[in-house]
């Protein structure tokens, strides 16, 4: 059924891919943080409004926030099954975070569209531009790791991902906790210090 | 040698520790929104919230993405940018502060 794939260790004794996964990840963290302070340093500077605490819906943005967190929680589950080869309740739960995913951005565009119809755009005030521009990049990242976990549920379906293959999994659990991270830091930073 | 069976890492954590992570992140996630709305808190509300952020920011760091137990290589690719990171984010904002401080200055002389 499935081919262990090729492993590209280094003298160190770790898997090249992952080494480079992670310096991807420390990357990133460069480009979210220069988001955030971004959203920091002209946060209160907007001239018209609407203003955060206007506009921000602080029990639908928590709702999205557990769902994000359980979509890790069933990320790890994935990863654990097909660790051990129960490859069936690997597809259930890469499924599942793939599916809650979908709810996260489902939950961003009805979020996004209200507050267009609120009158808060990218061009309204230094709030809609960094706020947008913060959690619509979020979003995109949101986007891509459902892409990936789709691809990998398909490739479980077609028999082409199996124990062999779980660092290929734990790569894409990375990204998709570091996606995870990144909101927790949102969601305190943007949504609940007004 | 399959993939994941590296010599440097442990193994990672059983389902039970991921279900006991995943409840504490829930816990703290509702204390965060609890804090939100409870008046008593206002004054030590950003403390408070960034206290609570870092907790469940490690917890998904530590044992989700296996920081706890891989490698410390792994760490540093990951601690040293975060680091950098942070380091900038509160200069940027300590320099817009204090920017604001000599303007207010200057505007009161």
């Amino acid at each position: 059924m499935t081919h262990a794939a090729a492993t590209h260790h280094t003298s160190m004794g770790l898997d090249s891919r992952k080494i480079a996964f992670w310096a991807f990840i420390g990357s990133e963290c460069l480009l979210f943080t220069s988001l955030i302070s971004t959203y920091l340093v002209y946060k209160g500077r907007s001239v018209v409004g609407p203003s955060p605490h206007e506009i921000l819906n602080i029990p639908f943005t928590s709702v999205s926030t557990f769902d994000l967190l359980m979509s890790s929680l069933m990320m790890v589950l994935a990863l654990a099954a097909v660790q051990r080869g129960d490859m069936k309740w690997g597809k259930i739960w890469l499924f599942a975070t793939a599916l809650l995913g979908l709810v996260f951005l489902g939950g961003q565009v009805i979020e996004f569209t209200e507050f267009v119809h609120k009158g808060l755009t990218l061009q309204t005030n230094l709030f809609g531009c960094t706020f947008f521009v913060l959690t619509g990049t979020h979003g995109a990242h949101v986007t891509v790791g459902v892409l990936w976990l789709l691809t990998l549920w398909v490739r479980a379906l077609q028999g082409k991902l199996g124990p062999g293959h779980a660092l290929t999994v734990e790569i894409t659990g990375l990204y998709w906790h570091f996606v995870d991270v990144v909101w927790i830091v949102i969601f305190t930073v943007v949504y609940l210090i007004q | 040698m399959a993939e994941g069976d590296h010599p440097n890492e442990q193994a990672h954590p059983s389902a039970e520790t991921y279900l006991r992570v995943a409840a504490a992140l829930v816990v703290l996630t509702v204390l965060e929104v609890g804090v939100f709305y409870v008046p008593a808190f206002h004054a030590v509300l950003v403390p408070t919230l960034l206290v609570l952020s870092a907790l469940k920011f490690s917890l998904v760091v530590l044992f989700y993405m296996h920081l706890k137990m891989d490698s410390p290589f792994f760490s540093f690719l990951f601690g040293a940018p975060l680091l950098l990171a942070t380091g900038v984010l509160v200069a940027l904002l300590l320099l817009f502060f204090g920017t604001l401080t000599l303007r207010g200055a200057a505007g009161g002389g």
